[in-house]
């Protein structure tokens, strides 16, 4: 199972050392009532998928489910509902559903229905689900991640993130003792597992478009370099290890080139390397810091930081070269350009007087928004339907995650023991 | 305490560095972190010279880092005789090599502190040759903020980690 490809960096399929504990430290101002009610399910499976579902539900931060202790009833089909019932608990949806054993797996339905519309068959049922299967016990938390996507979705008209997944790295132990590790966890932070392991520092994870591959750096005796791993496999390569630096790799929004700052030909630049042939651009030649690049979602457009002004601000270039422009002037410094799915915004670091904090830059409009209460705030990363930013802040334990809507609503923060660090949140997979 | 943890790891840093391939990797997955590392590697300085060398090496890890400001490259003058020692070394034993390793404090992104941290060494690299070093006897890494010798989040931290650390090879 482990595999050793470098002497320094252990390959492996580890157990991380503890769950993600999400909680949601402020939600919506009115989150919508929901009610999933326990799915009728085979009594030997390992979980309870409408707990799963639910679960999702409330961490979003805009639904509020009903606690199972008050449910005055426990339908599993539609016959079965008194909708007097939910309304009398002021519920506005109610979901219901079946898991049965089919081969090795299990296959589910599930109905999403409106409990005020409950006269009118046209509009009652929301959406309904047929044949939904998991192949083996290993995806039945997938499967449950995937009703609630579909759930989230009906209401809210915005994709769901549930069954997507969140790398991140831990540090653990001081000096010498020091241990880094680079995990990828399911996004309600269960399922973590180690990918990469080193006693050296690993750096700057990012996907591959096709969420199949992760970039990121790690050293070996002393020398930086960019890995890339195909986590599913095992598969490893070192994909740069030039003299001087080699960091801050960005996939482009097709998968075939990644963005990444090298200094060998004297100090950091902006370099687009063809993942394939390995054939490189130089995109920026300015003798400040250029790095920490970042792509548009069209491909057109790399945001990058500098100091060529004094400070590090964010500039742009377009990603097959050119005119480079400063972007950002708010406060002392901007940092960790990253581009909103859509394209229409960017979250950043933002400095003021001596609060970092996390920003979402309104590109058309060039106003900051500040998302984030500092001091020490930084990696932001978008969820994969752009509702929300995860980052890192400082916590009592060392450093932890933290989740924002892009409103600032909704928080939350995701622990464990020891430095948690530089969030990636996944594409949508497969 | 704390003190004397830093001496006995600046001594074997060099050690560290240069035995990573010691242990094959599944056995280090294993290894407790509670600075075991440091007797696990550790059985030396890793000078091969003789006596009155011994005492130098010695000498060059008591004193074996410069310190910064904030978002800065410029060598203090309290570090001036740090380099001046390892200068005097390296240039007296040209076939004797150093790496100088640039650090960050917590501030700032990740990112651009390795690329700050690269600049401090460049600028430590810069000093050693302007007092004779030859080029080839020195090489930079940078690690940004990603190896704190100091855990806090305030300037008695801070002031710890912004630095670069001579390592003797």
């Amino acid at each position: 199972m482990k595999k050793t490809i470098a002497c320094f960096l252990l390959v492996a399929s580890l157990p991380a050392f503890a769950d993600l504990d999400i909680t949601v430290t402020s939600g919506a101002t009115a989150p919508t009532p929901i009610a999933v009610v326990p799915f009728a399910q085979p009594q030997d499976l390992p979980v309870d998928i409408a707990q799963i579902v639910a679960a999702d539900l409330d961490r979003s931060g805009i639904f509020k489910t009903l606690p199972r202790a008050d449910m005055l009833e426990k339908p599993t089909d539609f016959s079965q509902i008194n909708f007097r019932n939910w309304q009398t608990l002021g519920q506005q949806d109610l979901v219901i559903g079946t898991v049965t054993h089919a081969g090795s797996g299990i296959a589910a339905s599930f109905k999403l229905l409106d409990v005020y519309h409950s006269d009118d068959p046209q509009q009652v049922l929301l959406l309904g689900k047929d044949g939904m299967t998991a192949a083996d016990p290993a995806h039945y938390r997938l499967l449950a991640h995937q009703i609630a996507d579909l759930v989230y979705q009906r209401l809210t008209g915005v994709r769901g993130y549930f069954s997507t997944q969140i790398a991140y790295v831990t540090a653990v132990g001081a000096r010498d003792a020091r241990r880094y590790q680079l995990v990828i966890a399911d996004a309600d932070g269960e399922a973590p597992h180690a990918i990469a392991s080193s006693r050296e520092p690993l750096m700057s994870p990012s996907w591959s478009p096709d969420g199949k591959r992760i970039a990121y750096v790690g050293y070996e005796r002393g020398n930086s370099a960019i890995y890339l791993q195909t986590p599913a496999t095992g598969d490893l390569k070192k994909f740069i290890g030039e003299r001087g630096i080699n960091g801050s790799p960005a996939f482009s929004p097709d998968g075939r080139s990644l963005a990444v700052t090298l200094s060998f030909e004297h100090n950091p630049d902006i370099y687009v390397i063809d993942v394939a042939s390995g054939a490189r651009r130089r995109i920026t030649t300015d003798s400040a810091i250029d790095t920490e690049a970042a792509w548009s979602p069209d491909g057109g457009t790399i945001a990058f930081i500098s100091d060529r002004g004094g400070s590090p601000q964010i500039y742009t270039v377009p990603a097959s070269g050119g005119d480079q422009k400063r972007l950002t002037f708010q406060g002392k410094r901007n940092e960790k350009p990253a581009y909103s799915p859509d394209g229409k915004s960017m979250a950043l670091v933002n400095l003021d007087s001596s609060s970092y904090r996390i920003g979402l830059l309104d590109l058309s409009s060039n106003t900051l928004k500040i998302l984030s209460d500092g001091p020490e705030d930084e990696s932001p990363s978008f969820a994969p339907n752009g509702v929300a930013v995860i980052y890192t802040k400082q916590g009592r334990q060392g450093s932890e995650l933290a989740m924002v809507s892009l409103d600032g609503r909704i928080k939350q923060s995701l622990r464990q023991p020891g430095d948690v660090r530089e969030p990636a949140w996944s594409p949508y997979l497969q | 305490m704390i003190q004397n943890k830093l001496i006995a790891a600046a001594a074997i840093v060099g050690v560290v560095l240069l035995s990573g391939c010691h242990g094959n990797a599944t056995k280090n997955s294993a290894a407790p972190s509670d600075g075991a590392g440091i007797n696990t590697y550790g059985s030396g300085n890793g000078s091969a010279g003789n006596g009155s060398d011994a005492a130098t090496s010695a000498q060059l890890a008591a004193q074996h880092s410069v310190y910064f400001d904030f978002d800065s490259a410029e060598i203090k003058p309290d570090g001036q005789a740090t380099i001046t020692l390892w200068a005097k070394y390296l240039s007296t034993h040209p076939t004797s090599h150093a790496r100088l390793e640039g650090n960050t404090d917590e501030r700032g992104t990740r990112e651009y502190n390795i690329a700050l941290g690269e600049r401090r060494g460049n600028t430590v690299a810069q000093a050693l040759e302007s007092q004779g070093v030859s080029a080839q006897q020195l090489s930079v890494v940078s690690y940004g903020e990603e190896r704190p010798v100091a855990l806090g989040h305030d300037e008695a931290s801070w002031s710890q980690n912004r630095r670069v650390d001579l390592v003797q090879q």
